[in-house]
């Protein structure tokens, strides 16, 4: 056990772990207890999906080194396929929980298996080319979602791009009506099955990242040519990457649409793609926990600031471009070491030491 | 290690007042007063609607105040911004059930009201949409709504076409990912098959095409329209209305209450608008006492801004509200959930001559009302 604490990853892995087991339990008794205002109980899933996207487009950002801006279309297959999913089984499945843990799968392999073949064609490109054409696929995918007619009736299933084109007998369901949406979702997201998620995910990105496979990503990353002379296998390991990229944007998207009773594509344009790089970006590339925080603080500080009302957007960018100074300026870097925590406790292992220096002096 | 000490007091110091922050406080309702939230866009793409509708509320609430409050409370009212999101919609709900809201006229526009109520139904909250026209916005029954429904909209242009034998051939340009829009289309088409008109092409565009219109129009004028029915949002009709001018085709313009506000678009030539007729509630130049009132004092208020249908119904949501609460006798010490209960009772036994017409309400939460159409003469609205 020790020699495994020793190793610094390790612990710094079990550090993040530690403070999303923390901040659930905080959180968790006072919404149980009943004295966290409603907002921030309302907040505390949202906050979960985006930390899974977050962390998850992290792994394509930062650990594969490849520009992405199609994660919300990612999020938006999850979504939308495990929101089928759970309206259509909405009276088979009696039991909430199985409904939705089967809905989760169904949502990540979905996402998933369109990760591979997208995948597949855009991972030979790279930089900006890559960052265009995934910016696409988020548009193709938002679009399509966008005029799909499903409906079911007691034939079985209908799916067409046309209003006109479902025609249900007496006993059937609209599950999904173009631009309008789906309905009626059951609220199956908890804050516990979120966190449950979050570790998960972390879990899994973790060992990714610790593994062989992950080292071959980052070797692609670093140095790409003398990656393929040592022998990588290029296209498999950015393809494995990208796939656990957009498996978790897929769950992220069952949690985040199963927590709201109402699904349009409006949610998933280019704009969440890019708030989603925004935690990433400053939360650090390649850093898990920094992304995790920027997710977090990024989502509540729009709600903290809706004391200004108008002037809310406003003052959240200026924010934000103030936190993007603060943490990239080298001039700030001497402030940042000052305060930081590590230093406190840095200090606080000092200052035992000294004083058992001294004890063994007396 | 004092100096250490000192730190780690003052960090926890800290963490206790971050909690503090997230905890709720305690509920001081001082029992003079009716908490009313509204919750709409007042940033982002839909920001006009959100302004317009708290302007007009926040204008209402001021005139309640002044002649004495409902059943003797003073009104409070509160405004949330949702950036027509739904997820931020149900967000800024939460922040007004904090703030201990106790009645919620809103939200503004569809979607972001259809998420809303699935929360106002958990808190069996009473709430009064004044815009939110989806057929699903007012889904449970402690949801009521001020503005017509899409369908109603779409069935009443197509009846008001057919019995005024405006055209024989039809012409339709919807915008097809939008809520409102296919909402009105999918009904007109539907009850056109009972009118003595025929729709002889239909051409959709989505919120990333909504430039050029010209292969849509083409296709509309070789299909020989004698009148283009266009269920959408005055930006894009102003843009239509330009387009089919420098190409010299001239039917007849037939809009929804989308198209309000097409006169006050920038750069926007006001003599292609002659002839526009449009289904809507409210007309800002009509010439009934209310509605003159209503214009001077909003104009007084904002900037000499012309009121559209948004604050109409807005104005006419606030004094729905209290009618109701008159009606039911609400106090300001009932709780939510048996405010809800009564105002719902109430709102089936009231009838509100507002600003938008003289409105009922069903069980079910539609209004029923006439509805308008008015004429675009002269660069101005005249009721027809």
């Amino acid at each position: 056990m020790k020699s495994l604490l020793q190793k610094k990853s390790t612990r710094n892995n079990l550090i993040t772990y530690g403070a999303v087991i923390v901040f659930y339990a905080v959180f968790q008794t006072l919404a149980t207890t009943g004295s966290l205002k409603s907002l921030y109980k309302g907040l505390l899933v949202p906050i979960c999906a985006y930390v899974i996207l977050a962390v998850s487009l992290n792994l394509t950002v930062g650990i594969l080194g490849e520009l992405s801006l199609g994660h919300a279309g990612f999020m938006c297959i999850g979504a939308y396929s495990s929101v089928i999913f759970s309206l259509a089984t909405h009276e088979t499945i009696k039991s909430d929980f199985l409904r939705f843990l089967l809905a989760l799968i169904i949502g990540g392999v979905c996402a998933a298996i369109f990760g591979i073949i997208i995948g597949v064609p855009i991972l030979r490109l790279s930089g900006d080319y890559l960052a265009i054409v995934t910016l696409a696929f988020g548009e193709i995918i938002k679009n399509i979602c966008n005029v799909l007619y499903i409906g079911y009736d007691s034939n079985g299933f209908q799916v067409g791009i046309k209003d006109s084109s479902v025609q249900l007998a007496e006993d059937g369901k609209m599950i999904l009506k173009g631009a309008m949406g789906a309905s009626d979702i059951p609220k199956d997201s908890t804050f516990t099955i979120g966190i449950i998620l979050v570790l998960i995910t972390l879990f899994v990105v973790f060992n990714f990242v610790d593994s062989r496979a992950g080292r071959a990503v980052m070797s692609i990353r670093d140095n790409r040519i003398a990656a393929q002379s040592t022998g990588i296998n290029i296209t498999k390991y950015k393809l494995l990457a990208f796939t656990i990229s957009s498996f978790f944007a897929g769950i992220a998207g069952t949690l985040y649409a199963h927590n709201y009773s109402i699904l349009t594509t409006k949610k998933y344009d280019y704009n969440t793609s890019i708030a989603i790089l925004v935690f990433v970006v400053l939360g650090g590339m390649g850093n898990i926990r920094g992304s995790i925080i920027a997710a977090l603080i990024l989502t509540v500080l729009p709600e903290i600031l809706r004391g200004f009302s108008e002037y809310r957007m406003l003052i959240y960018s200026v924010v934000l471009i103030a936190m993007m100074i603060y943490n990239s300026s080298p001039k700030l870097q001497g402030i940042k070491e000052k305060y930081s925590i590590k230093r406190i406790l840095d200090a606080k292992k000092r200052a035992k030491a000294l004083g058992e220096n001294e004890k063994e002096a007396e | 290690m004092k100096k250490l000490a000192k730190k780690i007091s003052a960090l926890l110091l800290a963490v206790v007042m971050i909690v503090a922050c997230f905890a709720a406080c305690g509920k001081n309702n001082s029992n003079a007063t009716l908490k009313i939230g509204g919750i709409g866009p007042i940033t982002g793409p839909a920001a006009v609607y959100g302004q317009a509708v708290k302007n007009a509320a926040e204008l209402a609430v001021k005139e309640i105040n002044a002649a004495g409050g409902i059943n003797g409370m003073q009104v409070e009212f509160s405004w949330q911004d949702d950036e027509h999101d739904a997820e931020k919609a149900v967000t800024a709900y939460n922040t007004l059930k904090d703030w201990g809201m106790q009645i919620l006229m809103g939200t503004v526009t569809s979607a972001p009201c259809t998420a809303v109520v699935a929360s106002t139904k958990e808190d069996n909250m009473f709430q009064l949409t004044p815009s939110g026209s989806a057929v699903e916005s007012i889904a449970a029954d402690n949801a009521f709504r001020v503005c017509f429904s899409d369908p109603n909209q779409g069935i009443a242009s197509a009846k008001y076409i057919g019995t005024n034998n405006l055209a024989k051939k039809v012409g339709v340009i919807y915008n097809s990912s939008d809520v409102y829009s296919t909402g009105i289309y999918n009904k007109f088409k539907a009850e056109a098959e009972n009118q003595p008109f025929e729709i002889v092409a239909a051409e959709a565009f989505t919120d990333t095409t909504k430039t050029n219109f010209t292969t849509q129009l083409n296709k509309i004028k070789a299909a020989g329209a004698e009148l283009l029915f266009l269920p959408i949002y005055y930006q894009e009709a102003a843009l239509i209305l330009t387009q089919a001018n420098s190409m010299g085709f001239k039917p007849i313009f037939f809009g929804c209450d989308g198209l309000d506000g097409l006169l006050a678009v920038d750069n926007f030539d006001k003599a292609l608008a002659e002839g526009v007729i449009l289904l809507t509630p409210f007309a800002a130049d009509a010439t009934d006492e209310k509605t003159v009132k209503f214009v001077a004092d909003y104009k007084a208020a904002y900037n000499n801004e012309v009121p559209n249908q948004f604050a109409a119904d807005a104005y006419d949501a606030i004094y729905t509200i209290k009618a109701a609460a008159e009606k039911a006798n609400i106090n300001s010490n009932m709780s939510v959930s048996d405010i809800c209960d009564a105002m719902k009772t109430a709102m089936t036994q009231i009838t509100v001559t507002g600003l938008t017409g003289t409105i009922t309400w069903t069980a079910d939460g539609e209004a029923s009302k006439d509805p308008k159409t008015v004429k675009i003469v002269d660069g101005a609205y005249k009721a027809m």
